[in-house]
């Protein structure tokens, strides 16, 4: 049970860790500002739910996991919502390099 | 070497880098943002050091309400650009200049290099008399019980922060509100984020100053949760700064101070001297002056930047 909780944990966190490479790759490669931050949402949304996820089986008590969960879901509201005002700045100015 | 020195080595590599790059930022703005980046790097650095509290302390007030102040101040000094550009310092200012700031950054070397080594240290008496405050976080009990006097006055410097702030008033406005008013039709991503992060955040700042007796955590760390809420709501157009003369502000923003300086005058006659606290009393008394100080906190953080009255009051 044990090796099958710790497989689970290594899969999740390494996915986890590949979306959050993957999505700065996308900064810097990326040619514009709102595909830019298309790549960075995805790193938030899925990297850091899937390092959440990963940790889980891993909490000592359940309070503990409501935690982790609420981080997930803060992080989600504020890279939501900073997406949303860099997208719209960038549509009001227009695209600025 | 193992994984997390390799990590440790990484880390310092890059709070080294990202400092030298904010100094050679251009931009302002750019500067600012490179700054925050530190800040959050700086605090993560002390998690690695395993003080938490200084963790909080550097994520809340170093990276993130400084962090709003920098801004504030950049996009208005972009209005001032043209005048700056005007005024450019002559070749032997900033030859002197340069001279100076690799004189002060010598001498800081020079200090941290000269330490004794191993470093002169309270930490044995300060745990050795914990059980007497009745606290479980020995920080705490440095902040509020065996140094309360310069915690007082740092929450002084605070009052005197906003005195300085409102004194940049024109007489016009004076006695007004600072900040943009209220608006009937809020920006609807800001006012989204501040409907449901704000009912949150002002209940882990509650939760962080309560759990800062026993654990990482305290006034100053809840009481800029507290603030940074404000300032949401503020930037959101849901709510406004209050006008300057409003009595409850005012009262708000000397009650921290002012309930601490109380409290260390009346140890003079109920316990052994100024700012002594009663055996056996001392954990309840340092809670209530913790809960005063959060407040003043809370109100003087968005209040600075809020900055100068910039409406005339209403007669």
């Amino acid at each position: 049970m044990n090796l099958v909780l710790d497989v689970f944990s290594i899969l999740a966190i390494g996915s986890g860790a590949f979306f959050f490479f993957a999505g700065t790759v996308g900064l810097l490669r990326f040619p514009d500002a709102l595909t830019r931050l298309h790549a960075l949402t995805k790193a938030d949304n899925l990297g850091l739910g899937l390092v959440v996820l990963g940790l889980l089986p891993r909490v000592e008590n359940l309070l503990a996991a409501f935690k982790l969960v609420a981080i997930w879901a803060l992080v989600q509201l504020a890279g939501a919502t900073v997406a949303q005002l860099i997208g719209r700045a960038v549509r009001r100015k227009g695209p600025a390099a | 070497m193992s994984v997390l020195q390799a990590l440790d080595i990484g880390l310092a590599a890059l709070v080294l880098a990202l400092a030298v790059w904010t100094i050679f930022a251009r931009e302002v703005f750019a500067a600012v943002v490179g700054y925050v980046a530190y800040g959050l790097l700086l605090s993560i650095v002390w998690v690695r050091l395993f003080a938490v509290d200084v963790a909080l302390t550097e994520a809340a007030i170093g990276s993130g309400v400084t962090g709003v102040l920098l801004i504030g101040a950049a996009a208005r000094l972009r209005e001032a650009r043209e005048a700056e550009a005007a005024e450019h310092p002559s070749e032997p200012q900033r030859f002197w200049a340069m001279v100076l700031c690799a004189l002060v950054t010598l001498a800081l070397a020079a200090v941290v290099l000269l330490l004794p080594d191993p470093a002169p240290t309270l930490a044995p008496q300060a745990s050795q008399h914990l059980a007497e405050t009745g606290l479980g976080n020995p920080v705490t009990a440095v902040l509020i019980a065996y140094r309360a006097f310069d915690t007082m006055l740092e929450k002084v410097v605070l009052v005197l922060a906003i005195v300085g702030v409102w004194s940049l008033a024109p007489d016009r406005f004076w006695g007004g509100a600072p900040g943009e008013p209220r608006a009937v039709h809020p920006e609807p991503t800001l006012a989204f984020l501040a409907q449901i992060l704000a009912p949150l955040g002002i209940l882990v700042g509650i939760h962080i100053f309560w759990a800062g007796a026993d654990g990482p955590g305290g006034a100053f760390q809840g009481g800029a949760i507290l603030a940074a809420m404000w300032m949401i709501v503020m930037m959101a157009k849901l709510g406004e700064a209050p006008p300057v003369r409003a009595l409850w502000l005012r009262l708000a923003l000397v009650a921290g101070p002012a309930v601490f300086l109380a409290a260390g005058v009346a140890g003079i006659g109920v316990a052994s001297g100024f700012f002594a606290y009663p055996a056996g009393f001392a954990k309840p008394l340092i809670l209530f002056i913790e809960a005063f100080m959060t407040l003043t906190i809370a109100v003087t953080l968005p209040m600075l930047v809020a900055g100068p009255p910039r409406r005339a009051p209403r007669r």
